[in-house]
């Protein structure tokens, strides 16, 4: 497989993982902040699960995933400042959850850095002097105007009102 | 001899495979000179075509000498230059008496499978689904031509092969697309997608003298070459298509509306888009209608749209009601490639215009299986790749 294949593999990977997590935390955000050490950020984490849910739609819909998986290392930076404040408490599992999130967010930078690099290495070219047609498209419109659209593709005159009322 | 044989979901591979030979009276076996990817390999290269087989050869765009014929096969002869329609035609079943040709009776050799899933038979294709015949392809050395003494177009020594290759797809897709508008003088024409196709279809817009061609797509470099063309531009991933249209037009939206895109149309920030992306995912849906959709609803009421772009099955959430009451026309179909071919090679010998403004990679039959991705992901600038086997 090619370099950029794998680039877009892993980004739709990160998609999926962003979906997965999101509904997790859109529907179980009270047994995730007694896991984490975060009792009273229910809503905060189920916030987190709808970004998470729209960042993976983006990242599966879009032509260029780049911009979204840039969005998921910002979101990543959120989940880590969060998470740090569940790190104190007696009980949860905040420092694992800690080092996890630090390991997809390495995954998140790799992989955005290298779609962005991607993008820069393709240079555009201009196809401005591909008219295909002798003169200029002004001085070609109607060239083929000795063409007389058959009987079976003329559409009803009824269904002309802009033409035939002028 | 050699060839570009699918395999399976993006895999393509050049292969060696038997030479054809003459199966049927009236076929002819011609040494292919050269041939092209078209929009429409990219269906089965991604798989989104049924009815595709391990070892089919590809290709439907194809030119060359004409190397040996059957007995009943008359009025072609060996030595002669010939572009192949992709649309494999008897000449005189009701259809084809009618011009219809894409839509003739005893071409498909699979007509039974044909007449269960559409209802009624189509015409078999070159490199195509085994829906329509599954008849191998023309990128590859040699090419066996069914219905040969029909299924072909002669053409001078004095045009090259580049000149005059897409007279056997794009140019009379792109040609009929814009005929199926019966393009009015004070007409605006919108052209989604700006692929080969879309190319063809936007200069077609111009010499049928429409006022406005306005074209739509994504990427930088086709939509430069469709300003070359005369087309107003509209980038969907920095501006507002609807929008954008109904500023060109007054608020009233184009009287006709082109869609060659077919049934991959890339998702946009749009909701029925990612939509569609999902439902495919799960393969609820086989087609991405997003196109349509756009279309159906921008179009000026009374207005057609006429629907080049390729789709293979099952579309979801199309607003027909919209449709039906704002009295759309609909127009689509596989090109009567054979229909026009002679008006418009007579507009190539006339300087009208000339096609191959459209290439953009020349290669051999080695580099097909790569040339696909690059032309799939428009790597380097691709817009269309012609193959000298
Ligand atoms: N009816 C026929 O007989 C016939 C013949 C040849 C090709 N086709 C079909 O025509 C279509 C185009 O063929 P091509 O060779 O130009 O293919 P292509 O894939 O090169 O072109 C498609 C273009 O559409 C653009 N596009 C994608 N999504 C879009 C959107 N949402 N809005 C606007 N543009 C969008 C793409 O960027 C691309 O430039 C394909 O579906 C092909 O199968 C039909
Ligand atoms: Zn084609
Ligand atoms: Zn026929």
């Amino acid at each position: 497989m090619r370099r950029a294949d794998r680039t877009l593999g892993v980004a739709r990977g990160l998609g999926w993982f962003s979906i997965g997590l999101g509904v997790v935390e859109l529907l179980a955000p009270r047994a995730l902040a007694r896991g984490l050490g975060l009792r009273g950020q229910e809503g905060l984490i189920a916030g987190y699960g709808a970004r998470e849910i729209a960042t993976g739609i983006g990242i599966l819909a879009s032509r260029d995933p780049t911009p979204w998986i840039w969005g998921r290392v910002a979101g990543d930076a959120l989940d880590l400042g969060t998470l740090a404040t569940g790190l104190g408490r007696r009980r949860g599992g905040a420092g694992v959850a800690l080092a996890a999130v630090a390991g997809v967010t390495l995954l998140d930078v790799l992989c955005a850095r290298a779609l962005s690099s991607r993008r820069e290495r393709q240079p555009v070219r201009s196809f401005a002097d591909r008219r295909g047609m002798p003169k200029t498209p002004g001085q070609m419109r109607g060239a083929a105007s000795d063409f007389e659209v058959p009987k079976d593709f003329r559409i009803p005159e009824a269904l002309r009102p802009w033409t035939s009322a002028a | 001899m050699r060839a570009l044989v699918w395999h399976g979901k993006q895999d393509i591979r050049c292969d060696n495979v038997p030479d054809p030979r003459i199966e049927q009276p009236r076929d002819a076996i011609i040494k292919v000179t050269s041939c092209a990817i078209c929009g429409s390999d990219l269906h089965l290269y991604d798989n989104f075509m049924p009815g595709m087989k391990n070892g089919d050869i590809m290709g439907h765009e194809t030119m060359g000498i004409v190397e040996e014929v059957g007995p009943d096969c008359r009025g072609l002869k060996k030595g002669d230059r010939v572009v192949i329609p992709f649309t494999i035609i008897c000449g005189d079943c009701d259809q084809c008496k009618r011009g219809n040709f894409s839509v003739c009776e005893r071409s498909n050799r699979n007509k039974d499978m044909a007449d269960k899933v559409f209802g009624h038979t189509t015409a078999g294709l070159f490199g195509y689904t085994h829906l329509t015949g599954g008849y191998p392809g023309g990128q590859a050395e040699y090419l066996r031509v069914p219905f040969a003494d029909k299924t072909h177009i002669k053409v001078p020594q004095s045009l090259t092969d580049e000149q005059v290759l897409f007279l056997s797809d794009i140019f009379p897709t792109g040609w009929q697309a814009a005929v199926q508008c019966d393009i009015q003088p004070e007409d605006t024409v919108a052209i989604w997608g700006c692929g080969p196709v879309g190319q063809m279809a936007i200069r077609s817009a111009i010499l049928l003298g429409a006022r406005q061609v306005i074209a739509i797509d994504c990427v930088p470099e086709r939509l430069s070459m469709a300003a070359a063309g005369g087309a107003t531009t509209i980038n969907f991933e920095t501006e507002s298509t609807v929008e954008r249209l109904n500023e060109l037009t007054k608020g009233k939206g184009p009287e006709k509306c082109i869609d060659c895109v077919g049934l991959e149309a890339h998702a946009t920030a749009t909701l029925d888009s990612i939509y569609d992306r999902a439902k495919q995912a799960v393969m609820l849906e086989t087609d991405r209608p997003h196109v349509l959709r756009e279309m159906m609803y921008v179009c000026r009421p009374a207005g057609v749209l006429s629907i080049p772009g390729v789709y293979g099955g099952l579309v979801d959430k199309i607003p027909f009601g919209m449709a039906m009451n704002k009295g759309l026309t609909f127009r689509m179909g596989q090109t009567h490639v054979n229909r026009w071919s002679d008006d418009l090679l007579r507009r190539i010998e006339q300087g009208q215009i000339d096609p191959s403004f459209v290439i953009t990679h020349r290669i051999g039959l080695e580099q097909g299986p790569e040339m696909y991705k690059t032309f799939r992901d428009k790597l380097d600038s691709c817009i269309k790749v012609v193959i000298r086997p």
